[in-house]
């Protein structure tokens, strides 16, 4: 499948800053299952990118600005060809082995509640993986609105509705009671983002089962990853996967808005 | 310095006497025949004398400012580290058996460090557990598959020693982070040379005002390629409400760099750079004295607004060198601690020439059998916990303490470790009513650049203060001492 | 030079001498009040809070105008932030901060300073008032020395220049409150009580002798402001002030090859007071030309900051 995507992130400052240096994670990699016809990423003020790879082998670019500035537009724009997937993703770059992914995080920690949900789940660790994979989605509306970043998985089961980002979290917190490696991962989906009202980078989960590698599933919608899923970043929690981790030098607030669109171009079919 | 839970009791105090370092263990009639000398002078050097040189050595760090205490305390400006007039000496072959160990023990540090955040072969080759390493949170993914220079990763390293007899060294905790105290080593040598001349005319000590050079050395050597001839070198400390600031501002001052707070420094375009009154100047190697959660907030502790933005990038991209590196805490971790000698084995061929204290392993089910059976002659210990803390001393439990630590133990064995108490040797120490023996520990410390390992012919010796007691912590009534190493007989050859 | 090390240093050296004015500001209030031959009470009190711009501070306070309660908050209050051991806990926090910019001498004679304060709740009546600000400007003094004899470097310049915009400030705060205060309408001029108050204004600034020495005819008040205006001989005047900011600044730009805004604005201000007579000043409006001069050494502070990037 032939998918366009344009992702455009928007910061607006209260007050001009004297600086802004930002990482981001907005590049997909190549891999057996995605490859990256184009992609660029364009910045409407004066800025300096620099092309790199972080510790869970995600393409980062780091966004150097001089101040004063008052607000920043990244705009990204890309082709994508998916191919058929069994649910497992092959060729990605893994410089970490999956024992690493077993470990919790502050945002990803199971609390009692979560370990007794995921303890529900019987059978071969696939089977685990597949029935939690649509369990979240039958205990919690899916909610469109705007994440939060600080809520922790624990506490994001305590409400009634979730947004994509903590239905993935909460999964990777579920997996890992199981004794499971799971990651998050951040990317984009051609429904998804289409069903939302104000479409954001889409989160979902993988979980490495031995003897068959990363699995991924989307906790939000009950269904494991297909061809409409473009792969972007993954980490232990949302945090790690995150499109833009920013800091700058100057006071007042901030407005962020993001806009995403996907969609499916004619002449991709294989 | 950084806390450190006490290490354990003594069980056989009563029973046996400690090892001595000058008297042995044959009691003060026969000292040890190289030391027969310093045996005199303890002797002949009325304590009154001691006391007054020991107030002058204290009364100058007053002066100094060499503290350690929390800033805005009232007495802030009074508190110091007690010393110790009486040296601690190492014999010359003593000396060069540690450094051999030493050197091969910073070696293996080094190449697992550089291991098991790349291809990690020691896990693969089953080694070492998987989770032990990975699911440890000393271990940061955020920095695999980075490279720092030459391949060092821990340029600095602060190795603590026990000493249990005339051969029995014994390797406490390795220190691959940001190790202190070396100002400590520096500042007491300055004080023994102005107040015990006469000792340095009996022996033949040898110096350790060598070490900033050294150290200055080692840090321009690990340079980024791209640093040119003379590479710009600054000391980063989180500022001068830190505890240990006197030795940051002590070791830049000694090393003629720039003392910098994260504040003072800039990343553009994957290049560090310093503030200053004309501008922007390149950074090249940062000797770091914060917390690797204190680097950098994007990819850290983003809620941290004391790192620098962009540090990582400008290391991932082999702009800047990083002393120690990020992520050497897992080669310090308490749980990986307890395989040095399968890490040493496997990345030099061969044994570990400075052996651990018997560690048993909590995880292993015959460990946990044995360690339940003798938690009252036990140290049990959290694997990450750090300052005493989730620690049981069996010999000085109460029933109940002991009943209710069992009882965590059984529910999570995976996070304990268990040693035995070991007889920490004496040395004679400047008390109240004359010289008495005193329990100590050790830390010398270690470089690695890019040629190489160097021991610092001396180090930092931390002494309990506290007859019988066995806590050497400054914020425990330890205190420091001198540490002499003897030169070899054979005239030093001079280049 | 880091820039933060620069920023710090300057600092120290206007904290040192805000706290050092302060100390010497308390003092020649206790003798006007408690000393002279009429006590000059509440107002003196009152015109010592004016100076140091905290009359609202200490009327949140609730407490009286009097000696006990003034002497207290100039001094002690830690809540005060113009109080003397709030702008030594400040000026030892930079030196603490530049530890390695610093000699040893300097460095002990901010901390001895501090010393004096500590766990002191109270600085008792007038006489335990005076020891008190008396120990405060000895150690001031000391620091002074201390940093005439630091190596003529960077450093010192940055401290020197610190104390140089501080002392311009505080020395055309208190002439413009004081002239004011004691100049009321319909009141004799070089009447007894104003005796007393034009030689607490010269204790104020150490200018009794200097005083005595340039001008032959007794205490006026022209001659008063003149001196304080124009002659660059007294060290804390307007003109040495403006002198003194030049200099250093040009030793600066030679030393670090900076020269720029700073420079420009600190010359203009010299040229500027070479042809002041402090007469016609008097005659065309004193309140005016001091809070003009007020702020004008306010933006050659914030020129300084920019072309020593002090700031981001």
């Amino acid at each position: 499948m032939r998918l366009s995507i344009d992702h455009l992130t928007r910061y607006r400052f209260s007050q001009p800053q004297a600086r802004i240096v930002q990482l981001l994670r907005l590049t997909p990699s190549d891999t057996d299952d995605q490859t990256i016809v184009s992609w660029r990423i364009d910045v409407d003020c004066d800025a300096r990118l620099r092309e790199g790879r972080d510790g869970f082998g995600n393409r980062t670019t780091m966004l150097y600005i001089d101040g004063p500035i008052t607000g920043i537009e990244i705009a990204v724009a890309g082709e994508v060809l998916t191919g058929e997937v069994d649910g497992v993703v092959k060729g990605t770059l893994e410089p970490l082995p999956p024992a690493l992914f077993a470990r919790s995080t502050d945002l990803t920690r199971a609390d009692a509640a979560i370990a007794a949900f995921a303890a529900a789940a019987r059978g071969a660790p696939r089977a685990q993986l597949e029935s939690l994979n649509t369990a979240f989605a039958k205990r919690f509306a899916l909610s469109h609105a705007r994440p939060d970043h600080g809520l922790t998985a624990a506490e994001a089961f305590a409400r009634e509705t979730a947004t994509p980002r903590d239905m993935a979290q909460m999964f990777v917190a579920a997996a890992r009671s199981l004794g499971l490696p799971a990651r998050y991962v951040s990317g984009h989906c051609l429904t998804c983002e289409r069903e939302a009202e104000r479409p954001t980078t889409h989160g979902w989960a993988e979980a490495h089962v031995e003897g068959e590698g990363w699995i991924g599933f989307d906790p939000s919608f009950a269904r494991p990853i297909d061809q409409t899923y473009v792969r972007v970043a993954c980490g232990l929690d949302a945090a790690q996967a995150a499109p833009v981790a920013g800091s700058r030098l100057g006071a007042g607030r901030e407005w962020l808005d993001v806009d995403v669109q996907v969609e499916r171009m004619n002449g991709g079919e294989q | 310095m950084e806390p450190r839970g006490l290490w354990g009791f003594d069980v056989t105090m009563g029973k046996r006497r400690a090892f001595d370092e000058i008297w042995g263990t044959g009691g003060r009639r026969r000292p040890r025949k190289e030391l027969a000398e310093l045996a005199r002078w303890i002797e002949a050097t009325p304590a009154s004398e001691l006391s007054r040189r020991q107030h002058a050595a204290e009364a100058a760090f007053r002066q100094l400012g060499i503290t350690f205490a929390v800033y805005g305390d009232a007495d802030a400006a009074e508190r110091i580290i007690p010393f110790d007039i009486v040296p601690r000496v190492f014999l010359a072959d003593e000396w060069a058996r540690l450094s051999e160990g030493l050197v091969q023990r910073v070696e293996a540090i080094n190449a697992f460090l550089d291991d098991v955040y790349g291809e990690a072969r020691i896990v693969r080759e089953g080694v070492l557990p998987p989770d032990l390493v990975f699911g440890n949170p000393q271990f940061r993914p955020e920095i695999a598959g980075m490279k720092p220079p030459h391949h060092v990763w821990a340029h600095i390293c602060g190795i603590d020693l026990v000493r249990t007899g005339p051969d029995q060294f014994w390797v406490l905790e390795d220190n691959a982070r940001t190790p202190s105290g070396v100002s400590y080593m520096l500042e007491n040598r300055e004080a023994m040379i102005r107040l015990c001349p006469e000792l340095f005319r009996s022996f033949r000590v040898a110096p350790v005002d060598g070490y900033t050079d050294m150290l200055l050395q080692t840090m321009k050597s690990v340079a980024p390629p791209g640093a040119g001839s003379s590479p710009n070198c600054v000391v980063l400390t989180p500022g001068h409400y830190n505890s240990a600031y006197y030795e940051h501002s002590f070791l830049a001052d000694n090393l003629g760099v720039e003392l910098v707070e994260a504040a003072d420094l800039v990343v553009d375009d994957d290049v560090v750079w310093m503030r200053t009154i004309a501008g922007r100047v390149k950074v090249d190697v940062i000797y770091r004295r914060v917390d690797d959660d204190f680097l950098d907030p994007l990819v850290f502790r983003p809620d941290s607004m004391l790192g620098v933005p962009g540090l990582i990038a400008a290391y991932a991209a082999g702009n800047v060198t990083i002393i120690n590196a990020p992520g050497t805490g897992i080669a310090d971790d308490k749980a990986i601690y307890s395989y040095m000698p399968e890490i040493v084995r496997f990345y030099s061929g061969e044994e570990a020439k400075l052996p651990i204290v018997r560690t048993w392993r909590c995880r292993e089910p015959d460990a946990l059998e044995y360690v339940l059976d003798h938690l009252d002659e036990l140290v049990v210990k959290l694997v990450d916990g750090s300052g005493g803390y989730g620690m049981l001393v069996g010999p000085t439990a109460s029933d109940e303490e002991i009943a209710n630590f069992r009882a965590a133990l059984v529910a999570e064995p995976h996070r304990y470790i268990a040693q035995p108490t070991l007889a920490l040797s004496t040395v004679p120490t400047l008390g109240d009513k004359g010289v008495v023996p005193r329990h100590v520990d050790f830390r010398p410390f270690v470089l690695t650049g890019a040629s190489g390992v160097q021991v610092v012919p001396g180090g930092l010796t931390r002494v309990a203060l506290r007859e019988g007691s066995l806590v050497v912590n400054s914020s425990q009534g330890g205190g420091t001492k001198d540490s002499f190493v003897l030169l070899g007989d054979e005239p030093e050859v001079r280049a | 030079m880091l820039s933060r090390t620069a920023w710090s240093l300057y600092w120290l050296g206007r904290y040192i001498e805000r706290a050092d004015f302060v100390a010497r500001l308390v003092e020649a209030t206790v003798r006007l009040d408690a000393l002279s031959a009429r006590p000059a009470g509440e107002a003196a009190w009152a015109s010592a809070l004016t100076v140091t711009d905290s009359e609202e501070a200490f009327a949140a306070t609730g407490e009286r105008l009097s000696q006990q309660f003034v002497a207290r908050f100039l001094t002690l209050d830690a809540t005060n932030p113009g109080s003397i051991v709030r702008c030594l806990d400040r000026a030892r926090d930079n030196a603490r901060a530049v530890r390695t910019a610093l000699t040893r001498e300097a460095w002990t004679s901010i901390n001895r300073a501090w010393l004096i304060f500590n766990n002191r709740a109270s600085p008792g009546g007038a006489a335990a008032t005076l020891n008190l600000v008396e120990a405060v400007k000895a150690e001031t003094r000391g620091f002074e020395g201390a940093i005439h004899r630091m190596m003529r470097n960077q450093a010192s310049w940055f401290i020197r220049l610190g104390q140089a915009i501080e002392r311009a400030d505080n020395t055309a705060r208190l002439i413009d409150v004081k002239y004011h205060l004691l100049l009321p309408e319909g009141e004799r001029v070089g009447g007894a009580i104003d005796r007393d108050q034009w030689t607490t204004i010269l204790q104020t600034v150490s200018a009794v002798t200097a005083y005595r020495w340039l001008y032959s005819e007794g205490l006026r008040p022209g001659d008063v402001i003149d001196l304080l205006l124009a002659r660059a001989e007294l060290p804390r005047s307007l003109a040495a002030t403006t002198e003194e900011a030049v200099e250093i600044l040009s030793a600066l730009g030679k030393r670090t090859g900076l020269q720029g805004e700073a420079d420009r604005m600190a010359r203009m201000r010299q040229a500027r007071m070479a042809k002041t007579r402090s007469s016609e000043v008097i005659k065309s409006g004193l309140h005016q030309y001091l809070q003009a001069f007020i702020d004008e050494n306010a933006l050659l502070d914030a020129a300084i900051a920019r072309q020593f990037r002090f700031t981001h």
